[in-house]
């Protein structure tokens, strides 16, 4: 009977080893891409060929297929072959393409810190030379959207699509129930609180366990308090910068509002990506929320008549109290951003450069993006904005260009401006800061180490 | 007249123990190949990665033992293996009596056992990703099932307190796994001789007797089995983790294959995620081996005088 426990233990011994091959298999297949134009193949140089991978998701996908389509169109010899991928999906197989050097010529991206660790890595092509001779395409765009395509001042990706800042919203409804006005400061929020929490109404919806919505308020209570150069201070990795005493002023008032229970119960439990945090607002379960633009339009969707019913009302982020903060600042999405592989070859590289200048952001894709309830993030196109057909959408978009053209310091979430490797840590901190788990100055000395590393 | 007894045993012995080993060596080569391409490789390929710095973009640097020490470092990792084994064991415990309860039930004859059989089955043929999507939902503390349902019972933070959430976890992952566990000791209770409860019977042995005099000493290997499946596959509590709670509340839940994953994918730093790949490999070889050890010798037959 011999070879039979042998052969058992062999079996055994493969269970053991089989297990994290198994774990880091699983984490490498992603969703499969679906794959239109010219010549799919993979990234790389497709028989001449450039290639663009970008993600799905209505309204935005159809207006990237669009855009590529008009272009293939007018450009019958130097076709664009596009390839999509869901969101998640993609964060990863594009990593991984630019780690094996198989990128997509045009690379679909946020700009920030994951630019920067491409840029490292020599992956992508510099565009300031190109934007200094174009400077007609550089000057349409919104000047806050280029700080996340600049690495140590050069242009790497030029800003595209739409501008998505991160506003207040309030339910108009629920305010005049419970009798109140919207805030105009920091300490109305405070005062709001127990006014609404009195009414089984919680103050604020929040759909915490996403952990980047906690972050949002952070950066603004970093901004109002501290001014813009608190962060600038931790992105440009000053020592010790997170123990700045207005960094830790804006961690004890976030957990100031989570102790007064400013946040919905049970808000680590709530996740963005079920929309949940929305539907907390529309129900009227929540009185208000902090939360993306691009909330607006799945609100507008599932939210009945709230929107339609003008019930949403929203502002930015109320000034705080003595804070040296800019009132006008506002942080978010400033742009998506297109970047250029520099492993593709010289002709995939003019493709890609036409299709910046002469497709990407003209009048069609302008009014399409309109059209779909976004703002572009080209100036001037204000008028265009009022003139949309719903009075609600009109002000509502007027608003969010107000907000982005205006402010004097538009930030990109943190999570996007720091280097992967710090946002894992922030985000993890973060999660632990509005869970009560860590003081303001545990979370300042965590912090403080990724930035010493 | 003589009486010749037949032979008992072959003529030759050896001619025919080569005749057998040289097709059964021959027929280990398939399994081997892929053992060596899919196990192997990728395991020396981790091991080497381990010594080196690598964002998973740019170029590899080798880095000697410094990702080695900043994770041995680091505190996240006793947490994370404290979180490990606390799932591993607390989820052997709860399966393992309620598994075996349901084999044994499932065992009998009667048709609508088998009914309930298939039924028990279901949750195995979902996939994880699933089953954790409709946890969350009907675990919502606005809108799912507590609040739908109007029980305040059911109204928890349940994934936003560390305790609940653990709790959670564990709730999930058995009833995924117990129809599956409750299979193989269904088999297990099968294979034990009638003749040996007819006997225990005659003696006078009631049910629950019978239960601990002989179904729990008969199935000691399928105990075995069962547990080294539960404890070496709870390494492996990656999807089911991710999609639930992503690992929180904070680090309420990261268990080390996810600490793995975050490291390397989400915050690219390769070279401590294979560490931990290599310490995830050396966990679950000395939890097989050890598990072997407490099984003893597998050649003993418990159906002597059978």
């Amino acid at each position: 009977m011999e070879p039979m426990s042998t052969s058992r233990r062999n079996f055994l011994r493969l269970v053991g080893l089989g297990v994290p091959a198994a774990a880091a298999l699983a984490a490498c297949s992603g969703s499969s891409p679906s794959q239109t134009g010219a010549g799919g193949g993979s990234g790389g140089s497709a028989n001449g060929a450039a290639t663009y991978w970008f993600l799905t998701g209505q309204p935005q996908q159809g207006i990237r297929e669009d855009t590529v389509k008009r272009f293939n169109a007018a450009n019958p010899k130097t076709k664009i072959a596009t390839t999509e991928f869901q969101n998640d999906a993609y964060k990863q197989k594009i990593k991984t393409a630019i780690g094996a050097g198989k990128a997509p010529t045009i690379i679909w991206g946020w700009g920030g810190g994951g630019l920067k660790s491409y840029v490292d890595a020599n992956q992508v092509v510099d565009l300031t030379d190109w934007f200094g001779e174009n400077s007609e395409i550089k000057d349409r765009i919104f000047p806050a959207a280029f700080g996340a395509a600049t690495v140590d001042g050069k242009i790497y990706a030029m800003p595209a699509e739409t501008v998505t800042p991160i506003v207040m919203y309030w339910n108009k409804k629920v305010f005049d129930d419970v009798g109140v006005e919207p805030p105009q400061s920091w300490g109305d929020i405070m005062d709001l609180t127990p006014k609404f929490n009195a009414k089984g109404i919680a103050p604020f919806s929040l759909g915490g366990q996403s952990r980047w919505t906690n972050m949002m308020w952070l950066e603004f209570l970093f901004d109002r308090i501290g001014g813009s150069e608190v962060f600038q201070a931790v992105f440009d990795g000053e020592k010790d910068a997170w123990s700045n005493p207005a960094a830790i002023k804006a961690l004890t008032e976030a957990q100031k509002l989570t102790k007064a229970n400013g946040f919905v119960k049970g808000f680590s439990s709530i996740t963005a990506d079920s929309n949940a945090d929305q539907a907390l607002l529309y129900t009227g379960k929540a009185a208000m929320m902090l939360h993306g633009a691009w909330t607006y339009g799945s609100m507008k969707a599932d939210g009945g008549d709230f929107v339609k019913g003008g019930n949403l009302g929203y502002m930015n982020f109320p000034p705080v109290d003595g804070g040296k903060g800019d009132p006008s600042d506002t942080v978010g999405n400033p742009g998506q951003y297109l970047s250029i592989s520099s492993k593709s070859s010289k002709s995939e590289q003019d493709i890609a450069k036409k299709f910046f200048s002469t497709t990407v952001l003209d009048d069609t894709e302008i009014q399409k993006w309109i059209d779909s309830g976004n703002v572009p993030v080209v100036k001037g196109t204000r008028e265009k904005l009022a003139a949309a057909p719903d009075k609600l959408d009109a002000a509502w978009l007027t608003f969010i260009y107000d907000t982005s053209s205006k402010a004097k310091n538009f930030a990109q979430s943190w999570d996007q401006a720091l280097p992967p490797s710090a946002a894992e840590t922030l985000l993890d901190n973060i999660a632990k800061l509005f869970q009560l788990s860590i003081s303001p100055q545990q979370f300042a000395g965590n912090m403080n180490q990724v930035i010493a590393t | 007249m003589t009486y010749v007894a037949p032979p008992l045993a072959p003529a030759d012995p050896k001619a025919v123990g080569s005749g057998r080993s040289g097709p059964v060596a021959w027929m280990a080569l398939p399994a081997l190949v892929m053992f060596v391409l899919f196990g192997v490789v990728p395991l020396v390929g981790v091991l080497l990665l381990s010594f080196t710095q690598w964002d998973g973009l740019g170029t590899i640097h080798p880095a000697g033992f410094s990702s080695w020490r900043s994770v041995l470092s680091d505190p996240g990792l006793l947490h994370a293996l404290f979180v490990t084994f606390l799932i591993m064991f607390l989820s052997w415990a709860v399966q393992t009596p309620l598994a075996m309860l349901m084999g044994v039930f499932l065992a009998g004859r009667q048709r609508y056992r088998a009914v309930f059989a298939v039924i028990f089955f279901v949750p195995l043929l979902l996939s994880s990703a699933a089953i954790a999507i409709t946890y969350k939902a009907l675990l919502d503390p606005n809108f799912g099932l507590g609040p739908g349902l109007h029980l305040g019972i059911l109204t928890q933070d349940w994934l936003g307190k560390p305790y609940l959430a653990l709790g959670v976890v564990i709730f999930v992952v058995s009833w995924q796994f117990i129809p599956f566990h409750a299979l193989i000791y269904q088999g297990g209770v099968m294979q034990i001789p009638a003749s040996i409860f007819e006997a225990a019977e005659i003696d006078g042995a009631g049910t629950i007797r019978q239960f601990f005099s002989i179904t729990l000493p008969q199935l000691k290997y399928t105990i075995i089995t069962s547990s080294t499946l539960m404890v070496v596959g709870s390494l492996t509590f990656f999807d089911l983790i991710f999609v639930l709670t992503a690992g929180g509340p904070g680090d309420a839940t990261r268990v080390l294959a996810l600490d793995m994953y975050k490291r390397g994918f989400q915050a690219n730093l390769m070279g401590p995620a294979s560490v931990i790949a290599v310490i995830l490999v050396l966990v679950g070889l000395g939890l097989a081996l050890l598990l072997r050890r407490i099984g003893g010798s597998t050649t003993d037959s418990q159906l002597e005088g059978v």
